[in-house]
C-alpha cells in the first residue's frame, strides 16, 4: 500500500469536481484507463495472434516434417526388406529349376551350391531338400538335421497350396532366431519336393538398424500377433510381444499416433511386408522428435513475454506521463482561475472599500469642521466656556468623527495596496492593519491576540498589500482553528542572514502529518463545508514566494500551529 | 501667515477658513479653481491648501499654474480620495492630509511648509 502510495499518480488521488465553473475539462482517470486499454489492446493482440498462429503454423509443420520422414523410412525400409527376401527366394526358385531333383539329393551337390549361394549372397546358413512325405532327405549346413521329419509343422502342411513359404523367426531345433525360406518345386510326376534354407536374422537385423531414425527411434518386425522378431532398442527383445496394437492390414505404408506406457506421444509407422508373415515397426518418440521445436519454442515464448512485458511497461509509463502532464496543466488552470477570481474579488473589495471612503470622508470632514467651529466658538465665549456639557457632546462628536476617520483611512489604505508595488515597509505597521481588520472578532470570540516585535527591526522594501493578504490569510487560518479563549501569538524577529522573521502561533486544532504535507496544495480544504475553497495558504503560498521569502509550518494535531514567514529585506528582482 | 483655501466643497471650505481666522491666520477661500486663481492674482499668498479633486480643474494642475507663476508658494494638499496616484503626486514635495484633518494637524504641516 505505501509503495502505492508512493509510486501513484497525481491525476489518481483527484477528486472529480464534475459541475461548477471550476470543474475537471476531463475525467482523468478514465481518459487513463482508456488510454492503457485501448494501445495495450491494438499493440498487444496483433502481436499475440500473429505470434500464436506462428507459433501453431510452425508445430504443425515441423510435426508433418516428422511423419514425412517417417513414412519415407518406413518405405524405403518396407521396400528393402521386402527385396531382401525376394532375392533370396529367387535365388532358390533359380536353384530348383537349374538342377534335377537327382542332383539336388546329392549331398556334394547341395553343400557347392550352398557354398556357390554363400558367395553370391548373404544370410544363407544351410540348405535342406524336404520330399513330398515332409522327411528330409538332404542337408548341407551348420547343424546336423538331415533325416529331420517336417511332415507335423505347419509349413509343411502349407505347403500344397503354395509355392513358396516364408517362415517367421523362431528358434527351431538349433535353438536361434532364424527364419526358413522354401521353394517348393513339383515334379512331372505330380510328387514335389522343398529347398529350404535357414536364413541368418542377423543381417535382417543389419538391415533394420542401418536407417536412420532420429528421436529414440526404433525399427523391428513384427509377426501378425505382434510378437516382435528382431532385437529392438526400446520395446522389448526377440518373441516378446510389441507394447501396441497389432496394425490394421493395409497394402501401403501406414503412420498413427499413439500414447506409451508412460503416457508420451509416440508415432507408430507400420508396413506389411507383402508375402511374408512380417510388419515393419518404426516406432519414435514425439517428444524426443519435438525437442529442437521446444528450445526454439522457449525463445520464442521468451521473447513474447519480454515484448509484452516491455509494451506494458512503455504503454503505462507513456500514459501516466501524458494523463498526468494533462492533469497538471488543467490543474494549473484551475488554480490560475481561481487566482484571477480571487484577485478579482479583492480589487472589487478595494474599490468599494475607497469609494465608500471617499464618499464618508467629506461629510465627515465637514462634520469635523462644523463641530471644531463650534468648539472654537464655545472656548471664545466664557458662558458657554464653562458649560462642560456642551463641551463634553463636541468632544464626543469630534472623537466620534476621528474614529470614523481612522475606519475609512484603513479601508483607503487596504484599497491602495491592491495593486502591486514595492515601498519601504515596517513590518509591524503591516500586522497592525491586518489584525485591526480581525481585533472585532478577537473580541467576541474572546481570543487574546499578542504581538512581540523584536528590537532593531528593520524598515524593508516589500509590496505591501500582498504581505497584507499574507498575513490575513494566515491569521484567518488561525482564527479559525481556535475555539473561544484561544490566543494568538506573533513575533517578528531579526535574522542576520534571512531576513524579517514573523512566526504566527496559536493553540488551535492543529494538524495531522498527512494534512501538513497538503496544506499548500490547491483545493486542499478542511473547511469546504464552511465555504473554504482549499486556495488560502496555496495563495499564501505563491504569494510568499512572489516576495522572494519562505514557509515553513510545523503543528501538532490538538496543540496548535506555528507558520513562519521569512522575509527578505529586498525583493528579487523579475 | 496668508492662506488660500480652494475646496469644491463650500460647506467645509467656509468652515475651515472661519476657524482658521479665529486662530488669526489670514485667509481667503475659493470654491473653484478659476476663483482661486483670480484670488492668488489679487493677493500674495505664502501657501495654499488645495483639495485633489474638483470639477474642472483639480488641485495638482491647479499647483502646477500657481507655482509657475509664484514660485514662493507653498502647497498642502487635503483629500477625501486615498487613491494610489494621488498619493505618490501629494507626497512628492508637499504635504498630504486625507480628510478629515484635525485642524491642528493641519496648522502644524503648514508650519512645516512654509519654514523651509
Amino acid at each position: 500500500m505505501s509503495i502505492w502510495n508512493q509510486i501513484k499518480p497525481d491525476f489518481w488521488r483527484d477528486k472529480d469536481i464534475s459541475t461548477g465553473p471550476y470543474r475537471r475539462m476531463f475525467n482523468f482517470r478514465r481518459i487513463w484507463k482508456m488510454a492503457v486499454l485501448l494501445t495495450s489492446l491494438v499493440t498487444l493482440l496483433p502481436l499475440i495472434v500473429i505470434t500464436s498462429i506462428d507459433y501453431n503454423f510452425t508445430q504443425q509443420s515441423i510435426e508433418k516434417e516428422h511423419l514425412l520422414r517417417t513414412l519415407r523410412v518406413g518405405s524405403n525400409a518396407k521396400r528393402s526388406i521386402s527385396f531382401f527376401l525376394s532375392e533370396r527366394l529367387s535365388a532358390l526358385s533359380f536353384v530348383v529349376r537349374d538342377n534335377s531333383v537327382e542332383e539336388l539329393y546329392q549331398p556334394e551337390k547341395l553343400h557347392s551350391i550352398l557354398t556357390n549361394l554363400r558367395e553370391s549372397f548373404d544370410g544363407f546358413v544351410d540348405l535342406g531338400m524336404v520330399d513330398h512325405t515332409g522327411m528330409q532327405r538332404n542337408y548341407v549346413g551348420e547343424y546336423n538335421l538331415g533325416g529331420k521329419d517336417y511332415s507335423s509343422q505347419d509349413w509343411f502342411k502349407e505347403v500344397p497350396t503354395k509355392q513358396f513359404h516364408i517362415s517367421e523367426v523362431f528358434l527351431g531345433f538349433r535353438q536361434v532366431p532364424h527364419l526358413i525360406i522354401g521353394v517348393r518345386h513339383t515334379l512331372p510326376d505330380g510328387r514335389f519336393f522343398v529347398l529350404r534354407s535357414a536364413i541368418d536374422t542377423k543381417r535382417f537385423n543389419e538391415l533394420l538398424s542401418g536407417f536412420e531414425l532420429s528421436g529414440k527411434g526404433d525399427s523391428f518386425l513384427i509377426n501378425r500377433e505382434g510378437i516382435i522378431q528382431t532385437p529392438t532398442l526400446y520395446h522389448g527383445g526377440v518373441f516378446d510381444k510389441m507394447p501396441y496394437a497389432v496394425p490394421q492390414y493395409s497394402e501401403f505404408t501406414e503412420i498413427r499416433e499413439e500414447k506409451n506406457a508412460t503416457g508420451e506421444a509416440v508415432i507408430i509407422c507400420s508396413a506389411y511386408i507383402p508375402d511374408s508373415p512380417y510388419i515393419l515397426v518404426i516406432i519414435k518418440n514425439k517428444n524426443e522428435l519435438m525437442k529442437p521445436w521446444r528450445e526454439t519454442r522457449i525463445i520464442l515464448i521468451g521473447f513474447l513475454v519480454v515484448s509484452i512485458t516491455v509494451i506494458l511497461f512503455v504503454i503505462l509509463g507513456v500514459s501516466t506521463y501524458m494523463v498526468n502532464s494533462m492533469y497538471l496543466v488543467d490543474e494549473r488552470r484551475l488554480s490560475t482561475l481561481h487566482e484571477v477570481e480571487y484577485a478579482n474579488k479583492l480589487a472589487s473589495i478595494g474599490r468599494l472599500a475607497a469609494g465608500v471612503a471617499h464618499e464618508i470622508n467629506n461629510p465627515l470632514a465637514i462634520i469635523n469642521e462644523k463641530a471644531g467651529l463650534i468648539k472654537d466658538i464655545f472656548s471664545m465665549k466664557e458662558s458657554y466656556g464653562k458649560d462642560t456639557k456642551l463641551v463634553g457632546l463636541v468632544d464626543s462628536v469630534l472623537f466620534s468623527v476621528e474614529r470614523c476617520s481612522t475606519i475609512t483611512k484603513r479601508l483607503l489604505s487596504f484599497a491602495r495596496h491592491i495593486d502591486s508595488a514595492i515601498e519601504t515597509i515596517q513590518i509591524g505597521q503591516v500586522i497592525t492593519e491586518v489584525l485591526g481588520f480581525l481585533h472585532k472578532e478577537a473580541e467576541y470570540r474572546n481570543i487574546s491576540v499578542e504581538v512581540d516585535l523584536g528590537e532593531n527591526i528593520p524598515t524593508f522594501q516589500s509590496d505591501r498589500g500582498k504581505l497584507q493578504q499574507i498575513f490575513l490569510n494566515i491569521i484567518n487560518n488561525a482564527f479559525a482553528a481556535m475555539s473561544v479563549g484561544g490566543r494568538l501569538e506573533v513575533n517578528v524577529s531579526y535574522a542576520q542572514n534571512e531576513g524579517i522573521v514573523a512566526k504566527i502561533t496559536d493553540n488551535g486544532c492543529g494538524m495531522s502529518e498527512a494534512e501538513l504535507g497538503k496544506i499548500y496544495e490547491p483545493f486542499y480544504s478542511t473547511k469546504t463545508k464552511a465555504g473554504g475553497t482549499g486556495l488560502g495558504l496555496s495563495i499564501t503560498y505563491g504569494l510568499v514566494q512572489e516576495l522572494g521569502g519562505r514557509i515553513d509550518v510545523s503543528s501538532r494535531l490538538g496543540k496548535g500551529t506555528s507558520f513562519t514567514v521569512t522575509l527578505p529585506l529586498n525583493p528579487p528582482r523579475k | 501667515m496668508h492662506i488660500l483655501l480652494v475646496d469644491d466643497e463650500e460647506e467645509f471650505v467656509t468652515t475651515l477658513a472661519e476657524r482658521l481666522a479665529l486662530r488669526g491666520f489670514a485667509v481667503e477661500y475659493a470654491t473653484k479653481a478659476t476663483d482661486a486663481l483670480v484670488l492668488a492674482g489679487n493677493n500674495a499668498y505664502d501657501i495654499a491648501v488645495l483639495d485633489m479633486k474638483m470639477p474642472g480643474m483639480g488641485g495638482l494642475q491647479l499647483r502646477e499654474i500657481l507655482e509657475q507663476k509664484y514660485p514662493n508658494m507653498k502647497f498642502i494638499f487635503l483629500t477625501g480620495h486615498g487613491s494610489e496616484d494621488d498619493w505618490r503626486a501629494g507626497s512628492s514635495g508637499a504635504g498630504y492630509l486625507v480628510k478629515p484633518v484635525d485642524i491642528n494637524t493641519l496648522i502644524e504641516k503648514m508650519k512645516e511648509a512654509t519654514d523651509q
